[in-house]
């Protein structure tokens, strides 16, 4: 009896020590400078500075770490999630609040493994499920770029994450769940342009973070890939990148995917919302052999399963009608009678996957917000679409979206003016 | 079997031909339906004149969304930028600029400056006639012992704006001016350091921001409504958006 009290007593400190390691463990030391095998000279190699300018820019990494308003690259800006708010950190190499004093060996833990310089587990609202992917060579030129910067002095914000979250060894059991480090490994069987649009999408790119939906606990489970997703708290919906059968750029030619992320349009639609700010700050910079490696790969995407048949529900043909009303009034005019848009100038609605994605919510929020299409080099004075958030009533917005989605070809679900009504309520970001 | 069907091909070309007649003319009927798009800033910019109005005139019975006419096209241009860097929040405009370039900000404001609209009267609140008289008196000699400076040391003698970067005060609803010092107050309407209006606006007690604001609204116009030229007040205050960078306040 007593023996067996003993052996209870031992697994449970057993336990104990498993959870405090698994709590607060994982901590190790930096790798000083000093220390670092990435010479002074490898890093000012103004060759090598040049090609992490242009990957940086490919990565989009001051798209989150450039606060509104703010000093390039030094942080600030909150990354809202359904967890808390993570503010992105200043990456120039300011020694005291940047990174200065990191090594390559630290930058490159964080980008590859997701772990900062002292081995603590970052969030992955830093995208490094997909950053995992890319190349020692690349996230070289990318730390030399970024070393080479004005340091910025600016201290990072708190983040505000609720419990569990805020303890960073919760992340633990959401890394064995959802990040298995990575690196890309070329098709001999595929083409190099194709190869090298896998390689972009899948790691710089990290197109898969928004293109695809995301779990209760923040997650993509492996095998999801670029299928489409309500992005959480921004409230877009990323669609479905597929261009063969039922995919949600079904249809697309090559040279519409790369109009599209370069010029900001395409003649299959236009990019908005968050894809809007992802063209102006970065695919229109891409060159156009890594635009065309993109369209490559996301053409080979395999064809889609057919979405489940929508049940006819009996107030679709009235809610139809009036849409069709409204729509005449006050749509018609610039994007034809019959959706076709005018090339170049507004986006055709038939046929347009942001208008026929699943939720409803792109064309809802387009309706109620217009907006520029985005402005780039091709582009630099684009057209624009009057927002009806004050014009048109819950059920009026309701009623041209379904119009919108069931008329011409598009046969997608209607949308209701309670979906309306939360989408008023969606804060603008 | 040949034998029966070779007799039918002419029939089949006679209706194939007329398919194709058919073909064309719809896509004759489709092209003359199609969307005729003028290539004007005004076309393009949709997204500004469906709120503020074709000629930036605003909605002058509410003040909800304000005349952007004639008002000096620095002054409109900063505010865009401003909307852009968050200085100025709103979440409507600053969604709608957030990515424009500067060039099209410009040409923008260029436009709104430029249009010529006649003022409208907005409805006033019950103001006291002391009130009227205080805000008056703010207008005309500010309040010294608040380094309060006068509207018009900034605002132009007739308050119509000074070229380049200082709006005019006259014509503008009540709503339209106590939102604005009100949003000053409370750093949602601000501006590069020195932001010498936030200065101004923190001095103000919301009595003074009724009284000034009624009394601006209750202005008649003069008859040059344009702004006064460049360089013909010299600011009291340091402003950042006059180019000033230090602080005297």
């Amino acid at each position: 009896m007593k023996a067996l009290r003993w052996l209870l007593l031992a697994v449970v400190l057993l336990i104990v020590a498993l959870l405090a390691w698994w709590w607060f463990g994982g901590g190790h030391a930096p790798t000083p400078r000093s220390a670092s095998k990435v010479s002074a000279a490898t890093l000012a190699d103004p060759q090598r500075i040049a090609q992490g300018r242009y990957l940086a820019i490919v990565g989009d990494c001051a798209g989150c770490h450039t606060a509104q308003g703010g000093a390039p690259l030094a942080g600030g800006r909150v990354i809202v999630t359904p967890f808390g708010d993570i503010p992105a950190p200043n990456i120039t190499p300011d020694r005291e609040t940047g990174l200065g004093d990191w090594s390559f060996e630290d930058f490159w833990q964080a980008l590859h493994v997701g772990k900062g310089r002292h081995g603590e587990l970052l969030y992955p609202a830093f995208p490094y499920t997909s950053y995992t992917h890319v190349s020692r060579d690349d996230a070289l030129a990318m730390f030399a770029w970024l070393q080479s910067l004005p340091p910025v002095h600016q201290p990072d914000g708190q983040s505000s994450l609720a419990f569990p979250y805020s303890v960073r060894n919760s992340l633990k059991a959401w890394r064995a769940l959802y990040f298995r480090e990575g690196g890309f490994t070329p098709d001999p069987a595929r083409s190099a342009e194709w190869n090298r649009g896998a390689y972009l999408v899948q790691g710089l790119g990290h197109c898969n973070e928004c293109h695809a939906a995301r779990d209760s606990l923040g997650g993509t489970p492996a095998d999801v890939h670029l299928t489409g997703g309500q992005i959480p708290v921004q409230n877009w919906y990323a669609p479905d990148l597929g261009t063969r059968r039922h995919g949600g750029l079904e249809g697309w030619s090559a040279q519409d995917i790369v109009a599209l992320l370069k010029t900001g349009q395409s003649a299959k639609g236009a990019a908005f919302g968050p894809m809007a700010a992802v063209v102006s700050g970065s695919t229109q910079h891409m060159s156009d052999a890594d635009l065309h490696a993109i369209a490559s790969y996301l053409q080979s995407l395999p064809p889609r399963a057919a979405a489940a048949e929508q049940p006819v529900l009996f107030d679709a043909k009235v809610l139809t009608e009036q849409g069709g009303k409204v729509y005449t009034q006050h749509c018609a005019e610039c994007h034809g009678k019959r959706g076709e848009g005018v090339v170049g100038v507004y986006p055709p609605l038939d046929g347009n996957s942001s208008v026929t994605e699943p939720s409803g919510i792109n064309a809802t929020r387009m309706v109620l917000l217009g907006g520029f299409a985005p402005a780039t080099t091709a582009n630099p004075r684009p057209y624009s679409m009057p927002p009806f958030a004050q014009q048109l009533s819950d059920q009026e917005v309701a009623a041209v979206v379904t119009y919108l989605r069931r008329s011409w070809s598009n046969q997608a679900s209607i949308v209701r003016a309670e979906q309306v009504r939360a989408s008023r309520h969606t804060p603008v970001d | 079997m040949t034998k029966t069907r070779r007799p039918l091909r002419p029939r089949w070309f006679a209706v194939a031909s007329l398919f194709a007649f058919a073909l064309i003319g719809a896509s004759a009927s489709r092209a003359a339906d199609a969307p005729v798009i003028p290539d004007t800033l005004q076309q393009r910019i949709a997204a500004c004149t469906s709120c503020h109005g074709v000629h930036g005139e605003g909605t002058p019975g509410s003040g909800y969304f304000p005349r952007l006419a004639g008002k000096p096209a620095a002054y409109l241009a900063r505010q865009l930028q401003d909307f852009q860097n968050g200085l100025r929040k709103y979440a409507p405009m600053e969604y709608t600029v957030r990515q424009l370039p500067p060039a099209y900000l410009r040409e923008i404001a260029e436009y709104f400056a430029a249009q010529q609209v006649p003022y409208s009267r907005s409805p006033l609140p019950p103001v006291s006639a002391a009130a009227l008289q205080r805000g008056e008196e703010l207008i005309g000699k500010g309040d010294p012992i608040r380094r309060i400076p006068a509207c018009s040391s900034c605002h132009g003698s007739q308050l119509t704006g000074v070229e380049p970067s200082t709006p005019g005060l006259v014509g503008l609803p009540y709503d339209y001016l106590s939102a604005q010092l009100g949003s000053w107050r409370t750093h949602t309407r601000s501006t590069v350091a020195p932001d010498c209006m936030a200065t101004v606006a923190s001095r103000l007690s919301p009595a003074d921001i009724t009284a000034v604001a009624a009394a601006l609204a209750s202005r008649e116009l003069p008859a040059d409504t344009h702004a006064q030229p460049a360089g013909s007040v010299t600011p009291p205050l340091a402003c950042g958006v006059l180019g000033a960078t230090g602080d005297d306040s």
